[in-house]
């Protein structure tokens, strides 16, 4: 199981999101959610186009102007492994940087005070099942290292809701629950309903990709992440607090999809679609 | 290659991985790691049934006109896989006999919970179709045939926009009064999420029991598999669905429309409930029709196993 970090240029934990600890299978929601987008570097990471660093800049500038609060922005990894990421530097620089959003970038090796992500959560393509006490071992280790965010990643989207809720119920176990976000793959279009169950069970960061950008490499044409898109949707539809613009973001994930050449990952946004 | 790192090629063979490792087969209930929990626990029913409408509602709206011996196949190798019940085809004259003629062992109404949805699609108001329902059920009942009630719109209306749940509620009972034995609740236009969904289920589970509910969701936002899954929690246990999503929503151009049934049998595998349905086998007859219309999947289960 591989756990990667993320640097934030400013440490920003945010105490205000109101939370409810669930007590039944229906579970008490979050009032407010904050959603990561990861469009921008998981998202692109992932597909088979490499995409122009204005574009890139372009794309997060419009994630910008949604109300976002965390937009994943790129990966100091080795361009050799990363092509697409090659252009870390100069997005960086190029792109805006608005008050109160933050961009956070994936680096290797970093200890200190900073988020993770662990991948597998729910399955592996190489080992299958994964115990949810190996899960809750590798989070708890993260945690007393000194991350303040812990994203459970679903890598391989073969999570359900009753696997998701059992993995969650051994984590919390060990880390607190403000520290836990999820990040779902729809390889299987489950996506949504086990955020729907993390939610349901107190969680209130979520990840997810504009568009549904990023294929899974483990299956050749399926679909990667969930799309920010159908995530608002939901939400809004539950009454819980986002601050995201659906339409502005609608458009976003709409400039991106011209530029890659490609239908969108977004149910919301093929039924918009005006076309 | 692009972006793919080359580590992929040493992981397990995509189908391999699924058969042995995870529950892609057969529900797995009674096969599950003990330490998991199982679907009594989790207030979840034991078993769900599905109703298979591809050869109907799916076909119907998909915009290539199927050739009848391809239909019949397609219904085949439906009825190998498991689902025990299917709808195959729809009579639309009010004169229904012939059906009955025909072989038909099971019929369905159609009402709505919006006014001018029910004038706009069967020319009536929700009054008058009732009538016309009653008469349907009566004779129905006589000739022991039992009859379906769906209700349209049960969580927003194309052209009113939403809906109250007490309305559905009104139409629900109408027609599980008159002797519809099972209240399939429509999200015609995919715009419910789960609290719409909640809501709605509440008010119409004071008049009806659960037992006689059904739900039938709209993936056209995506929201359909949260919403069936709320629907669960709260104890219902019948689903509508289509194999590999068949038809499109003919209200958003571009939309998909019914939740496909084989991500719905993943969701409901892997929640350890019993379906009865073979995973696989409906995959094949997925990948049957979408052939035979030229089409790609709306299954993302279907689109993942298949391209691997």
């Amino acid at each position: 199981m591989a756990a990667m970090m993320k640097a934030f240029p400013q440490r920003l934990v945010d105490l205000m999101f109101l939370r409810a600890v669930s007590t039944s299978s229906m579970g008490t929601l979050p009032k407010r959610v904050k959603i990561v987008e990861v469009g921008p570097r998981d998202g692109l990471q992932n597909e088979k186009n490499i995409v122009p660093t204005p574009v890139k800049i372009k794309l997060i500038d419009m994630l910008s102007e949604t109300g976002l609060s965390v937009i994943e922005a790129t990966s100091f990894v080795s361009p050799k492994w990363v092509p697409q990421m090659a252009d870390h530097t100069e997005v960086l620089k190029g792109i805006q940087k608005f008050p109160g959003i933050n961009y956070p970038v994936l680096v290797p090796n970093l200890k200190g005070f900073e988020a993770a992500y662990v991948s597998c959560v729910l399955g592996c393509p190489y080992e299958g099942k994964i115990s949810p006490a190996k899960v809750a071992e590798v989070a708890k280790k993260l945690y007393s290292m000194g991350c303040y965010e812990i994203s459970l990643g679903d890598t391989i989207g073969v999570g359900t809701p009753g696997t998701m809720k059992d993995m969650l119920s051994t984590v919390m176990q060990e880390v607190p629950l403000a520290a836990l976000a999820v990040h779902c793959h729809d390889t299987y279009g489950q996506a949504l309903a086990n955020t729907l169950m993390a939610l349901q069970m107190g969680v209130s960061v979520v990840d997810s990709s504009v568009a549904g950008l990023g294929g899974c490499p483990y299956a050749q044409g399926a679909l990667g992440n969930l799309a920010t898109e159908d995530l608002v949707y939901m939400l809004e539809g539950l009454g819980i607090h986002t601050g995201v613009n659906l339409q502005k973001l609608l458009e976003a994930g709409n400039f991106i999809c011209q530029a890659l050449n490609r239908k969108t990952g977004s149910k919301v946004a093929q039924a918009t679609c005006k076309l | 290659m692009g972006n793919v790192p080359s580590a992929v090629k040493h992981c397990l063979s995509y189908q391999q991985l699924l058969r042995e490792h995870l529950w892609i087969g057969d529900s797995v209930a009674g096969a599950l790691d003990p330490a998991q929990e199982t679907s009594q626990s989790s207030g979840l029913p034991e078993f769900v049934k599905i109703v298979e409408v591809g050869p109907r509602d799916g076909l119907q709206n998909e915009k290539v006109i199927v050739p009848t011996d391809i239909k019949i196949e397609f219904i085949n190798r439906l009825s190998q896989t498991g689902l025990s019940v299917i709808e195959v085809t729809s009579f639309v004259s009010s004169r229904w006999v012939p059906q009955v003629a025909a072989g038909a062992t099971e019929i369905s109404v159609f009402g709505a919970a919006s006014e001018s949805f029910s004038k706009k699609n069967i020319n009536c108001s929700i009054e008058e179709s009732m009538g016309k329902f009653e008469e349907v059920v009566k004779s129905a009942r006589h000739m022991n045939i039992p009859v379906r009630g769906y209700v349209s719109c049960a969580l927003g209306c194309p052209y009113e926009g939403s809906i109250t749940p007490q309305k559905v509620t009104e139409v629900s009972k109408r027609l599980y009064g008159m002797g519809c034995y099972e209240i399939s609740l429509g999200d015609t236009i995919g715009v419910g999420t789960p609290g719409s969904m909640k809501r709605m289920l509440e008010s119409v589970m004071k008049e009806i029991p659960p037992g006689a509910l059904a739900v039938h969701c709209h993936d056209t936002y995506g929201q359909a598999l949260a919403n069936i899954l709320t629907a669960l929690q709260m104890g219902i246990n019948v689903v509508d669905s289509a194999v590999s999503g068949l038809g499109g929503c003919p209200y958003a151009k571009g939309a998909s429309g019914n939740v496909a049934t084989e991500d719905l049998i993943y969701m409901l595998n892997g929640l350890g409930l019993n379906t009865g349905v073979n995973l696989h086998k409906v995959m094949e007859a997925g990948d049957f029709i979408c052939k035979a219309v030229n089409k790609t999947t709306n299954s993302k289960v279907a689109q993942a196993s298949f391209n691997a």
